[in-house]
Parts: structure tokens; sequence; C-alpha cells
């Protein structure tokens, strides 16, 4: 059988782990280098890497000691790579064919795409026929509205974009996404659990997998993720405030029937 | 071990590399990326990984001059051989990935998408049970079956069963590995398969003689 698969999300911003609230208050948790072989022999199915730096605060290289750069970025996920022994996704500020390339090139197996996604839709379709369809994942950050409505909000939550995730999920597979992260703006560092009816909706209407994530408070909350459509479930803040938080995960998992990876 | 003795994994820009380097890396086994033809000659054993889709490999491996010394290697040498993903499609008569494409034919059969049920997802991707049918190298002191990280949409069907060694279910039976004479392949990807996929790479490298 296909296990559902458990997946840490790491956020980087400006060349440090942090971690995230409601997309916009952000606190430091460390240096990714020096963490990363702790996260690589955790016993999860993937790693999911994503920098959400704002293109300005890099641009001006306000903190030198940190961020040197776009290499400095790459050389984060080469040194992540080197010892990796699992999947590993790397997203944020991806832009062109060419940047897929150079982060596939050190080490990454998928990429994904957001904001790009939505403002050049043909940029799914050129890296699945480059680098194939598993290796573009298109992450979805929705938002409720305040009248229970669903909407899809891109650079780093900041713009809507009058879409339905369910409508835009729809649209990514047919253009050639491999996989799905769906993200919840409201849910993001809440510890409430998943937005179960958006996993639902967006995972009844798509054939490609969907990684649900944002909201994960307990560890129970996975198998609700799961039951709700979702093939992998991640999660971010609790990776960091929890001790032993894989096996927690993986037996909590176990326990409400959950087929596995052990 | 002399440099020249490493481990050759195969450049033809099928996908990603490094993680193969970087799991010979962590087992302490010397291999080296070849991106010409040439470089076979000295190894002691040759990896063909692979990402992406079954007639671009072949063109690229053709248009890079690979096949002929792979020919002379692998199968007039009998140098060890491991494929891994694309790399064990490729062994097949035909494939049938966006048109039908010749392959190596070192292992007469063909690669065709997986047949699924209705309400299975693929590409199947993540974590799956692979059974061990023959126990002797790669799997050895692996136990009778393990969970290996496979991405793929198209599977190898071999006209002689004998071949196989590790099968997988996912809608139905497929092959997940294939051990016959000097080759070895995988469907799974073993580099990204955490400590038993690092133990699959050992347990080939071991049998190639590499120290490690």
């Amino acid at each position: 059988m296909l296990k559902k698969r458990l997946i840490p999300v790491l956020l980087l911003q400006n060349g440090l782990l942090v971690r995230s609230e409601l997309f916009s208050i952000h606190q430091v948790l460390g240096n990714p280098i020096h963490e990363v072989e702790r996260f690589n022999h955790w016993s999860v199915d993937e790693l999911i890497y994503l920098d959400i730096s704002r293109d300005d605060r890099y641009d001006l290289g306000r903190d030198d000691t940190r961020v040197r750069g776009l290499t400095d970025r790459l050389g984060i996920l080469q040194e992540v790579a080197k010892t990796c022994f699992m999947p590993l996704t790397w997203g944020g500020r991806i832009r062109t064919v060419e940047e897929m390339r150079e982060r596939i090139a050190r080490g990454a197996d998928k990429i994904t795409l957001n904001t790009a996604a939505v403002r050049t839709p043909e940029l799914i379709t050129q890296g699945a026929r480059v680098f194939g369809s598993q290796a573009i994942v298109v992450s979805i950050d929705s938002k409720r509205l305040p009248d229970g409505t669903l909407e899809v909000f891109i650079d780093g939550g900041r713009t809507a974009t009058g879409l339905h995730p369910a409508d835009w999920a729809r649209e990514v597979e047919r253009l050639g996404a491999g996989e799905i992260l769906l993200q919840s703006i409201d849910r993001d560092g809440a510890g409430e659990g998943y937005d179960l009816p958006l996993i639902s909706a967006v995972a009844s209407v798509t054939t490609i997998p969907v990684i649900a994530c944002s909201g994960v408070g307990r560890y129970e909350d996975y198998a609700e993720g799961i039951r709700a459509g979702a093939s992998a479930v991640a999660a971010a803040n609790i990776w960091h405030f929890k001790e032993l938080s894989d096996r927690g995960g993986k037996r909590a998992l176990a326990k409400a029937g959950i087929d596995i990876r052990t | 071990m002399s440099r020249s003795a490493a481990i050759a994994i195969i450049d033809y820009g099928m996908g990603n590399l490094s993680s193969v380097h970087n799991a010979f890396d962590a087992l302490d086994c010397p291999s080296t990326i070849a991106a010409q033809p040439a470089q076979l000659r000295e190894a002691a054993g040759i990896v063909l990984p692979g990402v992406g889709a079954f007639g671009d490999g072949m063109r690229n491996l053709r248009e890079r001059g690979f096949i002929e010394e792979l020919e002379k290697q692998v199968r007039d040498g009998g140098k060890p051989f491991l494929g891994l993903c694309l790399g064990l499609q490729l062994l097949a008569t035909r494939g049938f990935e966006h048109g039908e494409n010749a392959g190596l034919n070192w292992i007469p059969g063909v690669v065709e998408r997986l047949q699924l049920p209705p309400g299975l997802r693929v590409p199947h991707i993540g974590w799956n049970d692979v059974r061990f049918v023959k126990k002797d190298l790669l799997y050895t002191g692996l136990g009778e079956m393990h969970a290996f990280y496979f991405v793929h949409s198209f599977a190898f069907r071999p006209d002689d069963p004998r071949v196989v060694s590790g099968v997988c279910e996912y809608g139905g039976e497929f092959v997940a590995s294939i051990e016959f004479e000097n080759i070895s392949a995988t469907q799974f990807h073993p580099e990204k398969s955490h400590q038993h996929g690092l133990s699959v790479l050992r347990n080939w490298a071991r049998k190639v003689a590499a120290p490690c």
C-alpha cells in the first residue's frame, strides 16, 4: 500500500530558520545549516523548505552577516541536500525555468511555485515539460474571507487573486503540476487544526496528491487532514516546539489506523 | 582504492545526479559523475540514474555517445550496473511514454503506463512496500519487505519473470527491481529512501568490490 506521508515544512527568512503566524509574524529559530542534520535524521518522509524572504529585504541586503545574496541561498540548499536522503522540495521566489534548474541542480527533487504560478501560469507547464510533473509542486495559499468563502492569495498572503482554491487547484493540475501544497493563511500558526473543508474542496476536484498544511497544533490533527482527502500531511511550527515530534506524529497517525512508513 | 576504480554515475541530462553522488559520499564510497563515455572504462561499477521521459532519456544517452560504451562495458565486459528509476526502464526493449521508443533492450520487455483502477492518483508518488523476491544482493540483510520512495507513472514488464527481484503493489502488482547477472535496477529511489535505501546502495557497492 502507498503510505500517507508526514512532512515538516521549514521556513527560511533572510537565511535564517523562522516560525510563522498568520503569514505575517515571524520569529527567528536558528541557523538552518546548523540544524539541518537534525531535520535530515528525523524519521519523516520528506522535507519542504520554503524561502519566505521578501524580495526587497534581500535586494537591500540589510543584514549582510546573514545574507550574502543569491549564491548564499542556494548554498543553504546545497548543504541541506548533502545529508538529506529523502525527497527534498524547495520553494520561494522562483520565477523562471532557469531558477528551477538552479535549485534542482543543487539537490532539490521538486520545486514549488506559488505567486509566479498565478502571475504566469504557463511556467507550470514549462517546468513540467523540462523536469517532469513530479518535480513541480504548486503551493496554494488560501484565506477564508469574513463571509466564510475561500480565496487564493499571493505575495506571501498580501495580494488577493479572485481565484477560488478549488478552481485554481483544478487548473494547476491541468497545466501539469504534480502535487499541490495547500496552505491556509488564517490557520497559519494557530494550532487549531487544518481547515478541513478547504482540504476536501481541493482534494475532491483533483487527482494529483494534495499536501495539507497550516494549523496543526496536536498530533491528532494529522489524521483529520488525511481523512479530509490529503495524501500527505505537513506542518511547520509543531516541529520546533515539541520534543520527538517525528515519532509523536507518526504514532498518532498509526493509532488512527492510517498506513504510514514506520 | 584508487580514484579510477570509483563508481561512475552517468550524467546524461536527466534529473538530479547530486543526490546519488551525495548518497555514495555518505557511505564513504568513492563515486564520480561521468559526463564523458570514456570515464565508464575506468569505473568499477556504473550507475544510470534518471528522472524524466523514456524517449528523452534514450535520445540523450545516444547523443552523448553513452550507448556504445555501455554495451561494451556492461553487456560485453560484465561490469556491474545499477539503474535507478528511468535507469531501470531504459533496460527494456520498448517504452510507451509519449509514443513508442526503442530502449537498450538488455532485458526484453516493455515499459507501460501503470494500469490503475479509478480513484488512485497518478503519478505513483511516495513510500510503498517492496516485497523482496531475491534477497542475496540488493536486499541482503533487509528481511522480507521495506518501504522505499517511488515517483513514476510507468512501469517495466519484463518478458522473463525470473529477472524480478522485488515487487510492489499500486492498483496491481508491478516490478520494483530487477537483478539479472551483472545488471541490477530499481524503480524506486534508494538515494531518497532513508537508511534502507542507503543499505541497498551499500549492498550493490560491496558486490562491485567498492570498499564501503
